[in-house]
């Protein structure tokens, strides 16, 4: 299942495990990414809080849980190679995986459809 | 007779010459210092100790290598000057930098600043061998005072921003006397970022106050925001859209009414400085860059110099030091609680008393433009950013209808569908030999253009401007524009830089090479 | 008026093509009360340069310059030779008169300086990396324990009593303001201070001086694996850059932040400002690092050139979660640094450190013979303290009196502090003569016998 937010946050379910990233959209505007700094591994989050943060040269962005959780994996190769997420922003460039507690949650989120007409009401 | 005759016509030449060292006449590849290393070398002649030198540093071993080249001073100088030729300046090229007032670095304020009387002074001298640096500091404060119609001053911050933390903090001070809890601080959108990141410093929440259609403070707005729990507003008059915010003595009444302090940005008080005073306009402190409004020159990054005017209500807290006048002459109050005047101060914000050689400069340009030029100086600042705008509305887009004060903004709508943007058209105008004007600030207008021209600028030199800006307006429109203009500039030093790899990869100093072995593992 | 271009016609064509009636259309959102409609009366006209000239030099006339007499004058900013290159060099317009390097296309001279600038500094601190200046040693102490806290997330500050007490001020305000704390060492004449007892787990930072205020010298390596055992961090403050001509520098001690007043080289001591604070760090904490920061890269043809980068940190940027709100600098001041230290090298900043600290311990032993006197330090580089049977006040408001500028009182420096009264420090640099010491040691004998 995959479902986004309206902060262009994506979350990929595969059983109780989310994975977290930001849409090709939300990379797109923000441009070359060239830092990720990446929550502490068993951090627990509620949806909202600020997970990550990512920077362009001109622009820092804070990256939001779009659920509950606690961080069980950060993609460290977002350290060395943040262009990742420009290239791969849905597969490659994801950010970190989370032990959801809520899956109800995920009903409050966009699919992908939603989420795609939603973004082309944006531009 | 001088038979060696040598042809004093040109002949045209149909091939670009590739020279030898790739270098092109004026425009010389330059190797960093560290490249240029001689070891034993130097460029300064010190005489060794009378006697050999057994150190006494306690504890401390003496230190190793310290990774300095070494060079004599023709290679320093040399090296320097060269570097120079490669930086636009005011001195060479309009430079219409809007926010940052770009104008005429006059140099007998660099001529003063440096006799000795000045310039040799050290900060802690006996006061009695100080007076006239005393009297100078005075001097600029009362025309300062004047200027701004406000009854006290802190001379000491270093630069705008630091000026901003020193009203704030001085606003910070006056709150927790009162006993009171006020927790957030009201900034425009279209703000200095210097702005929220003074009153986060200070530990006070931040909230955007939205603007007009107009491009000014939504008075509105405003006033549903105002409750026991704002300490103050930070809003830049004339604000950063280039516009006066007309309900300026309304915003600050209702402000005042609610308990809250009226801090003024002046980043942008060129353009009033005798024409308004700000006191008149109710505001509690604003810092005046004396590297904007005076002319001290901005050095390539500073330094810079920001006193802070301050009211009544604030001038209890002002930080030490501070000048007095007594009896015996000038002195200074260098304490918190030394004399009356110091019981509330909140402190220090610097090592000494304020940027003293800034000063200096300030107060030549003042003195020489007098009561009388320094209004003319701001009535053609504003004359010459209104005429810009008015010949340029019709090439470009105004963001907002004149006129404006001493700077024209304008958005990025007239390149819509061109493929340029305005980062492109603003290296093209490098090429065309002006320094670019401020790009993408304020956040509040789509790819803002801010032209600040300042007073300095010939009507020539404005006619040139303006005819140049409006011809790579029309070029924009041409057919295959695009690709031209996203590879300029062509003419420089260096094409544009790769700023994504220097902030991916950050290199922030040079290291020797390494050995051929190490590299190789 | 000689700054001004416009000749009446200009300004009346532009008028014109603006459509406006007189320039006061141009002022019609400012509220009519607040416009004023004539020079203010109660200021001076403009003035010719040469009238300029005779009243600030009246005014300079009135201040004796601590050059034209023998002085010992130190405690954070230092007056040392300058080569008349470096002032040459800095006054060039191109260096003089440009902004903040935003268009590296045209900024590459002051950007391949800074770099030349954080190399230097880096190098000279023992530390990996520097930032391009800030305003002065003092404000880089007080954001150097602001950054202190977010790297370790934690407020409370251990403050020695052997740094100098305006930078204490300094950074008290800033960081009490943010809800921090700061336990703050009482003076250290004696330099017998142990802070390492005062670290506990709370401690994000401990600031130490060296040399102390009062001169003191020590090797700080223990401090620092006291700090790092309980995660916290050493910051040095160094007031005078010149010592690290030829001592170990804090970076080889273990610290972790190094700031420092770079005055000494390349500035004079101008009444107190523009100095040039200097910022350096460990590689691993350059994001969490305050100011400007110059990079290395390409550009589009491959060739090297600078920018100025990780400007995500910074207020234009980061707004109200920038690392610090610093925003304009001391570039030109960086400057002046750079150049005189190039021109120094490795050889000539050794030898200037050395001749620094022969004729500081000249200086002491002479001081040091006089009885009643006594100099309080066993190492020191190139300042030292003095125990005068009298206040030290009094001996310096006398031999001002004499043309001698003796050195600073302590009490001038702690108003608070009686006990520090006979305390006087005294600064020895390469401009010092042997004939300036001999001076000094017979008024001060003369003093102390009365």
């Amino acid at each position: 299942m995959l479902k986004f937010t309206q902060d262009h946050e994506w979350v990929r379910v595969e059983g109780d495990t989310g994975t977290i990233g930001i849409s090709d959209y939300a990379q797109q505007q923000l441009g070359d990414v060239v830092f990720v700094e990446l929550p502490a591994v068993g951090k627990s989050m509620t949806k909202g809080d600020e997970a990550a943060v990512v920077e362009s040269v001109k622009a820092a962005s804070e990256v939001y849980a779009p659920v509950d959780g606690e961080v069980t994996e950060v993609n460290d190769a977002l350290t060395d190679e943040p262009g990742l997420i420009n290239s791969d922003a849905m597969g490659e460039g994801w950010f970190l995986k989370v032990k959801l507690s809520d899956t109800s949650q995920l009903d409050q989120l966009m699919d992908e459809a939603a989420y795609n007409s939603y973004v082309e009401g944006l531009s | 007779m001088n038979r060696q005759g040598r042809p004093t016509q040109p002949v045209a030449s149909t091939t670009t010459a590739d020279t030898i060292t790739g270098d092109r006449a004026l425009m010389v590849e330059q190797p960093l210092i560290f490249e240029q290393d001689s070891p034993g070398a130097c460029g300064v002649d010190i005489p060794s100790p009378d006697s050999d030198l057994t150190p006494r540093l306690g504890s401390v071993p003496v230190r190793s290598q310290i990774g300095l080249p070494d060079l004599a001073e023709p290679l320093v100088v040399r090296h320097y000057t060269r570097l120079s030729q490669k930086n636009m300046s005011i001195d060479a090229q309009m430079y219409p930098l809007g926010s940052c007032t770009m104008k005429h670095n006059p140099r007998l304020n660099e001529k003063m600043a440096r006799l000795p009387g000045f310039a040799d002074l050290h900060p802690l001298q006996p006061m009695s061998t100080v007076q006239g640096a005393l009297e100078l500091i005075d001097t600029l404060a009362d025309w300062l005072k004047t200027l701004t119609g406000m009854p006290a001053i802190a001379m000491s911050p270093g630069a705008g921003a630091h000026g901003e933390l020193c009203g704030m903090m001085a606003i910070r001070a006056a709150i927790d006397h009162r006993g009171e809890n006020r927790t957030k601080v009201l900034v425009p959108e279209s703000a200095h970022g210097t702005n929220p990141a003074t009153a986060a410093a200070l530990g006070f929440t931040v909230e955007a106050i939205a603007a007009t259609d107009d491009g000014r403070v939504d008075l509105t707005a405003f006033k549903s925001r105002l409750g026991p729990d704002v300490a103050a507003i930070m809003l830049t008059n004339p604000n950063t859209c280039g516009l006066f915010e007309r309900d300026i003595v309304e915003i600050a009444d209702a402000l005042h009414e609610a308990g809250g302090y009226f801090y003024c940005d002046g980043a942008n008080f060129n353009a009033i400085v005798g024409k308004v005073k700000p006191g008149d306009l109710g505001i509690d402190a604003m810092h005046i860059n004396l590297h904007k409004t005076f002319s001290t020159p901005h050095g390539g990054g500073g330094p810079g110099s920001g006193p802070v005017v301050l009211s009544d209500a604030l001038a209890p807290f002002a930080p030490v030091p501070f000048v007095v006048h007594g009896p015996d002459g000038f002195r200074l109050v260098e304490h918190q609680g030394q004399e009356d005047q110091a019981e509330l101060s909140f402190g220090r914000m610097k090592g000494f008393h304020g940027q003293m050689g800034m000063f200096v400069r300030a107060l030549a340009y003042i003195l020489s433009h007098g009561a009388d030029g320094l209004r003319q100086a701001s009535e053609d600042a504003v004359l010459n950013a209104n005429y810009v705008l008015a010949r340029l509305k019709d090439k470009l887009t105004p963001s907002f209808p004149g006129p404006c004060m001493h700077e024209a903004l304008f958005d990025d709508r007239f390149l819509k569908g061109t493929n340029i943007d305005t980062l492109d058209l603003a290296k093209a105008l490098i090429d065309e030999g002006f320094h670019p004007m401020t790009m993408y600030f304020p956040l509040v207008v789509h790819g803002a253009l801010l032209i600040e021209p300042t007073e300095s600028e010939s009507k020539v030199m404005l006619d040139r401007f303006i005819d140049t800006l409006a011809g790579l307006a029309d070029r924009a429109q041409e057919k295959g524009a695009a690709e031209a203009f996203a590879g300029a500039p062509y003419h420089t030093p260096r094409c544009r830089l790769d700023e994504t790899l220097a902030a991916r990869k950050p290199i922030l100093r040079w290291t020797p090479e390494p050995p051929m072995q190490e590299a190789a593992e | 008026m000689r700054y001004l271009p416009h000749t009446a016609e200009d300004r009346a064509a532009m008028l014109a093509a603006i459509g406006a009636s007189g320039v006061d259309d141009l002022f019609k959102d400012v509220p009519a009360s607040a416009l004023l409609d004539a020079p203010i009366e109660t200021l001076s006209d403009h003035k010719s340069e040469l009238e300029v000239e005779r009243a600030l030099g009246r005014m300079a006339a009135r201040n004796v310059p601590a050059g034209t007499i023998p002085s010992f004058l130190g405690a954070g900013a230092y007056r040392h030779h300058v080569p008349a290159s470096v002032d040459y060099l800095i006054q060039r317009g191109e260096f003089l008169t440009s902004y903040t390097p935003y268009q590296p296309e045209v900024s590459q001279g002051t950007l391949q300086t800074l770099f030349e600038f954080q190399t230097q500094v880096a190098a000279i601190t023992g530390m990996d990396v520097a930032n391009a200046s800030m305003y002065d040693g003092a404000t880089a102490c007080a954001e150097a324990v602001l950054m202190a806290e977010r790297l370790t997330k934690r407020n409370r500050t251990v403050f020695s009593g052997g740094v100098h007490p305006h930078y204490r001020d300094v950074t008290r305000n800033l960081v009490t303001f943010t809800g921090g704390t700061l336990v703050e060492g009482t003076p250290d004449p004696d330099g017998t201070e142990n802070l390492i007892d005062e670290i506990d787990d709370q401690t994000a930072c401990v600031v130490v001086q060296n040399p102390t205020l009062f001169g003191h010298v020590a090797d700080l390596t223990e401090l620092s694996e006291g700090c790092h055992a309980k995660g916290a961090l050493l910051v040095v403050v160094v007031t005078e850059i010149v010592s690290l001509g030829l001592m170990t520098p804090p970076g080889d001690m273990g610290a972790d932040i190094v700031v420092a007043e770079g005055q000494s080289i390349g500035n004079g001591v101008n009444f107190g400002g523009p100095h040039v604070g200097l910022f350096a760090t460990r590689q691993r904490y350059v994001r969490q690092m305050p100011g400007r920061l110059c990079g290395q890269t390409v550009d589009a043809d491959g060739k090297r050139g600078f920018v100025l980068t990780l400007s995500t940190r910074e207020q234009h940027i980061r707004r109200e979660r920038a690392t610090s709100n610093i925003c304009t600098n001391s570039g030109l001041c960086a400057l002046a640094f750079t150049i005189h230290m190039t021109l120094l090298g490795e050889t000539g900043f050794r030898r200037m450190a050395e001749l620094n600290h022969a004729k500081a311990i000249e200086a002491a032993d002479r001081l040091n013979a006089i009885d009643t006197v006594t100099v309080l330090n066993n190492g020191f580089f190139n300042e030292f303290t003095l125990k005068l049977p009298v206040p030290a006040a009094q001996v310096v408001d006398r031999l001002a009196e004499q043309s001698i500028l003796a050195g600073v009182p302590a009490r001038r420096l702690y108003r608070d502090r009686p006990e520090l009264a006979p305390l006087l420090l005294v600064a020895v640099t390469e401009l010092t003569t042997d004939d300036d010491i001999a001076q000094l040691a017979d008024a001060i004998e003369k003093e102390v016998r009365q």
